[in-house]
């Protein structure tokens, strides 16, 4: 029987099912520096980005280095139609 | 931003948020599929796919000046993010001479450090002012 999906502020989401990824070998490495994690601080400078975006109408690529120059509010939500 | 594609940015704003908005959301509407730069600021919660609601005020020289970050159910103070930008307006309009106390809006004391104000601030700025009347 299908499972009712509670509907939350999350997005409900799918995975693999049944077999299980198989463990990657651990081989021991050097110490990764982990990029891409994140890198935000107070005082520094935001990390630049490139996103497709959709404004008035209309379907646009925005880099945030575009608004250099201009106070900006950048707002990250869970997901579209999720309520809150 | 969210990890939804700009088709469904489109279809929120077509369906429920112009009916909410009048005109439609005004400003962009970013996709970030993957959560890739969520990831970097820190937002995006892996488990569950999606990202917090993070808002980061950003400078005109691109410096971050303040976040916040809340977790999906509880929805944000638009007030308390204008207050701040109006203040980090100030402080940079005075070049950093001035300071914002707790509580401050355009309007109300602001602090000038230094060496005289040293211990002093008691005599200028009382407790109350952190509130609003």
């Amino acid at each position: 029987m299908a499972e009712e999906i509670k509907a939350g502020c999350a997005r409900p989401t799918g995975g693999p099912v049944g077999e299980k990824p198989k463990a990657k070998k651990e081989t021991p490495q050097e110490p990764i520096i982990q990029e891409g994690k994140s890198m935000v601080t107070v005082g520094k400078k935001a990390p630049d980005f490139a996103a497709p975006a959709y404004h008035k109408g209309k379907f646009i690529n925005v880099n945030l280095s575009d608004y250099l120059g201009k106070w900006v509010v950048l707002c990250f939500y869970p997901g579209d139609f999720t309520f809150v | 931003m969210s990890v939804d594609s700009v088709f469904v940015h489109k279809m929120w704003d077509d369906h429920e948020l112009s009916k909410m908005v009048k005109g439609g959301i005004p400003f962009p509407m970013l996709s970030d599929g993957g959560g890739k730069v969520g990831s970097v600021f820190g937002v995006y919660l892996e488990d569950a796919g999606v990202e917090a609601r993070g808002r980061f005020i950003i400078d005109p020289d691109g410096i971050i000046q303040g976040f916040e970050v809340l977790t999906p159910p509880v929805g944000r103070n638009v007030m308390e993010s204008i207050r701040q930008i109006q203040a980090f307006q100030h402080v940079r309009k005075t070049k950093g001479a001035e300071a914002t106390p707790s509580g401050w809006k355009p309007g109300k004391l602001t602090l000038k450090p230094g060496p005289d104000l040293v211990g002093k601030v008691w005599e200028v700025w009382k407790t109350s002012m952190a509130f609003d009347e």
